[in-house]
């Protein structure tokens, strides 16, 4: 099978621009409505692409500047390029997912829907209780995340922020390995396999051997990369020597390891004497990975180490030759193969890199906040980092602001449970975000922003138009 | 792959009486003896430990009554050693036909892997319950087979009718869940169990629409969607069960369609009461299946679904609207996927709970690949998969010595060796997961 589908990540313009490109300089006219169904994209495709109509698009945006000359000023072009970025996309696309967690909130709110009953008598009544139960979800969310301004003491006021970089840390690594394989063009959704595998590892380490500081330390961490890595290299391996999609393998192995695990805490030498639950002894204390803010917080060093490791991602995907391979080979597979790139060790060079880094997330785990392996390690973190990688567009910078983001809401999410009783709002939070991120010409024609495809094209009509004036001024 | 020494052979030597003649070469087929040689291994497999494995002297009961049966048969026991042998000379029997028919460049036909698979499931069968008194009864372990392979059947033809049309479906889990909720909750709403399976697919249909729309209309990546979509509907559900629904218990309460059992057939022994006493969902997967199965490849909608999934420039040349076509398709799947949910609630007479589709629609998207984006082979598929997910509960209940966590693994690990081509060989949908711009 070929799989060279078009995997491709979120990193560069294909989906966004190519996508649209022709029909948006009508500037967000056209897709205004999200579900026309069965009426597709039949506006672009004859006149558009042949010229970059310079004068619509000026007019657009209600700036009021600029409108005299037929061509828009340095200015005009300088706000459309901030207005077309994809950071700014990504904040719209946050701030709809918070309004629609707030329509949801509000929605199941029982004070609420007792306002909505008697709406027509007093109007005011259904506003305020919805202001109410959204801010008070918040302003609770706000505080179980970042700070707590209700809190009597200083360590109490801060525990939010430091929660939100533990729950961040194997957000952070799990999404970075999947970085790396979006990047390749691989998709690779056996994170939480992956993550599985790493722990098991690690706390195999942990509570079997017994070892000086540090030495033990470090083995429990590389064991936990060697069974990331392990469950990354067999759908790597498969891919390279059968084609087989790595998708579908990465999905079953996460079942895999699911049960394996399974398996794993039902033997004895897995059971933690005296316990009836299935858990396994808690790791050596030489093995856990040391609290960095002192004992009255929970964040730990495998915080920093992410940060490391985003910076290890960052070179090796920016400076080292392996990394400008693995790009290559996610631009156009058979172009890198023509180039004399081996695409096949690639695949499981990505594949075993991505797999390692999703272990750590399971050592953070293991190590650093549960210290020992029980059947929900793994929790949703898998799945969440796919959402982590695309939000931070499979770069280093943006899957550690992406991982602190969804790590906070996660942390954020148990103060909210008092206003909203469930956690489960975040994860609606999460992928409507991903969606809007995922599809920016929807946000755009929410928001009416410019096209950033249309924006360049008029930025090089206007610098020509300009060097033609020179040259008519110059004569 | 291609060994040229093996496929071409000169032709007879040359006799004395005659010049000789170089004739073209005859090519033959290369020997496939990946099949042999899994059967060799299996029965191995099925000599060392099913019939070496078993104490000597042990019987294996298996009890065949069902309380309303119309005829009662009598339960049968065998001696578990001799029994565990004979299927493996069976087995043996079997593997040595699969040998010589692969010397003969013989394709293998269907019937020989069936009876083989069936000898093998057997002899476990009865080493597994070997000496084990229980209240298990072979057509009660095929009726709880059955009813765990609905929604897989329903899931892998959701992911059928969508791969077919080229939108890769990852969504077949959030679309179970959306009807499972929406059944439960329309069911005890309207307090008739009938209307929560009209509710259930519109909630899939919703989840269809998303993934139509962002997958064929915004062009994001199919996977990603999918992906996403299950988180959605994952957070929705779980948010709305522990808001909404736990305030108002009125809204989610067990209902449970009634069994609509079928005058004459449901008197067969054994089969009757396994495939014809059951729900009109079950009736209605039945109808599915057939039903698709002549529709795909006899229809114009058939044609025309796979047409856009192969090739969609030459599907559009030809008039096809290739993204109408594959937005309907797509929205038509989660209409299955959400009747598929409804099993979770109303046909199991459960309220719905957080989370309850448990990657049963993974599972259904292994059977699709399994089956080679077939209905027929998709349905063997769950069905197989719905075997072992009952016969790892049935284990787990009769302290048996295969972890049941083990066979859980099974139908993943079946799939991973599909999709690396060591099972068979499955291919894709040429054109899944790929944008159109007509």
């Amino acid at each position: 099978m070929t799989s060279s589908n078009p995997l491709t990540p979120k990193d560069e313009p294909p989906e966004g621009s190519a996508n649209r490109s022709s029909a948006s300089p009508a500037s967000g006219a056209a897709p205004a409505e999200p579900p026309p169904g069965s009426g597709p994209v039949e506006p672009p495709p004859g006149s558009a692409p042949a010229e970059p109509p310079p004068g619509s698009a000026p007019a657009e945006p209600a700036s009021g500047l600029a409108s005299q000359p037929p061509l828009p000023g340095r200015f005009t072009i300088a706000l459309k390029e901030i207005l077309s970025g994809s950071w700014l996309l990504s904040i719209l696309s946050i701030l709809l997912a918070l309004l629609i967690g707030a329509i949801l909130i509000a929605a199941s709110n029982v004070e609420v829907q007792k306002a909505a009953g008697y709406f027509f008598a007093r109007p005011s009544d259904l506003f305020a209780a919805i202001w109410d139960v959204v801010s008070r979800s918040y302003a609770a969310l706000f505080q179980g995340a970042v700070f707590n301004f209700g809190a009597d003491t200083p360590v109490r006021a801060i525990l939010p922020i430091t929660q939100t970089l533990t729950a961040s840390t194997p957000l952070i690594f799990a999404g970075l390995g999947l970085a790396v394989g979006f990047r390749a063009g691989l998709f690779n959704i056996g994170a939480q396999g992956q993550i599985i595998l790493g722990s098991i590892f690690a706390a195999w380490a942990g509570f079997a051997l017994h070892l000086p500081p540090g030495l033990h330390l470090l083995l429990a961490l590389f064991g936990a990369v060697l069974g990331g890595a392990l469950w990354g290299f067999i759908p790597g391996i498969l891919k390279a020597k059968t084609g087989a999609n790595e998708v579908i393998v990465t999905i079953m192995l996460n079942w895999v390891a699911v049960y394996g695990l399974g398996y794993l805490l039902t033997l004895d030498a897995f059971q933690r004497p005296g316990y009836n639950n299935p858990q396994t002894p808690a790791i050596d204390p030489n093995a856990q990975l040391p609290l960095i803010l002192g004992p009255n917080y929970k964040t730990h060093l495998g915080f920093v180490l992410a940060l490391v490791a985003a910076g290890g991602v960052w070179w090796l995907m920016e400076k080292s030759t392996l990394g400008l391979k693995f790009r290559a080979i996610g631009m156009n597979p058979d172009a890198a193969r023509t180039a004399g790139i081996n695409t096949d060790r690639c695949y499981v060079w990505v594949m075993m890199i991505a797999g390692g880094l999703a272990g750590l997330a399971g050592s953070a785990q293991i190590q650093g906040t549960e210290r020992v392996l029980t059947s929900g390690i793994a929790g949703s973190f898998g799945f969440d980092a796919i959402t982590v990688a695309l939000l931070g567009r499979s770069r280093p910078l943006g899957t550690v602001l992406a991982g602190l983001l969804f790590g906070g809401l996660r942390a954020g999410s148990y103060a909210m449970q008092s206003v909203t009783n469930s956690v489960d709002v975040v994860l609606v939070l999460q992928s409507v975000i991903v969606l809007f991120i995922a599809a920016p010409p929807l946000v755009r024609a929410i928001f009416r922003t410019p096209d950033p495809e249309a924006v360049r094209r008029l930025k090089v009509t206007a610098r020509a138009a300009r060097q033609a004036q020179l040259k008519e001024v110059g004569r | 792959m291609t060994q040229t020494g093996s496929g071409l052979l000169q032709p007879a030597p040359a006799d004395q009486f005659g010049p000789v003649i170089p004739g073209p070469p005859i090519v033959r087929r290369p020997l496939a003896l990946k099949v042999p040689v899994a059967f060799a291994g299996l029965t191995l497999l099925a000599v060392v430990a099913f019939v070496f494995g078993s104490d000597a002297g042990l019987t294996t009961r298996f009890s065949l009554a069902s309380e309303t049966d119309f005829f009662q048969l009598p339960d049968f026991a065998v001696p578990t050693r001799p029994a565990a042998t004979v299927l493996a000379i069976i087995m043996a029997g079997l593997t040595l036909l699969a040998f010589q028919s692969a010397a003969q460049r013989h394709k293998l036909g269907l019937w020989l892997p069936s009876v083989f698979g069936l000898a093998w499931i057997l002899s476990f069968m009865v080493w597994v319950i070997a000496g084990k008194t229980s209240t298990w009864t072979i057509p009660a372990l095929l009726a709880a087979s059955l009813s765990l392979s609905i929604p897989l059947v329903f899931g892998a033809m959701t992911g059928l009718v969508c791969e077919r049309v080229g939108v890769i479906n990852v969504a077949i889990e959030g679309e179970l869940l959306a009807g499972a909720f929406l059944g439960a909750v329309a069911a005890s709403a309207a307090g008739s169990a009938y209307v929560g399976l009209i509710a259930a697919p519109l909630a899939g249909m919703l989840v269809g629409a998303l993934l139509a729309v962002f997958a064929v209309r915004y062009w994001v990546d199919h996977i990603i969607v999918g992906v996403v979509l299950n988180v959605l509907v994952t957070g929705l559900t779980s948010y709305l069960f522990s808001t909404v629904l736990k305030s108002n218990a009125g809204l989610n309460r067990a209902t449970q369609l009634p069994k609509l059992p079928i005058p004459i057939l449901g008197d067969i022994p054994v089969i009757g009461p396994v495939l014809f006493r059951q729900s009109l969902l079950v009736y209605l997967m039945y109808a599915l299946v057939v039903g698709l199965q002549v529709m795909l490849f006899r229809s114009r909608w058939g044609l025309r679904m796979r047409a856009c999934g192969e090739h969609p420039e030459a599907a559009d040349t030809v008039g096809i609207q290739v993204n109408r076509t594959r937005i309907r398709n797509t929205i038509l799947g989660g209409a299955i996927a959400g009747l598929g949910g409804a099993f979770f609630t109303i046909e199991m007479g459960l309220a719905f709970n957080k989370e309850m589709s448990a990657g049963k629609g993974f599972i259904a998207l292994a059977a699709m690949i399994l089956g080679r984006w077939n209905p027929k082979g998709a349905v063997a598929a769950a069905l197989l998969f719905g075997f072992a997910g009952e016969l790892a509960q049935m284990m787990g209940t009769m302290n048996t010595p295969i972890p049941s966590n083990i066979l859980l693994m099974i139908p993943y690990l079946l799939t991973i060796l599909a999709v690396a081509g060591l099972v068979g060989r499955v291919r894709a949908p040429a054109a899944e997961g790929t944008f159109y711009r007509s």
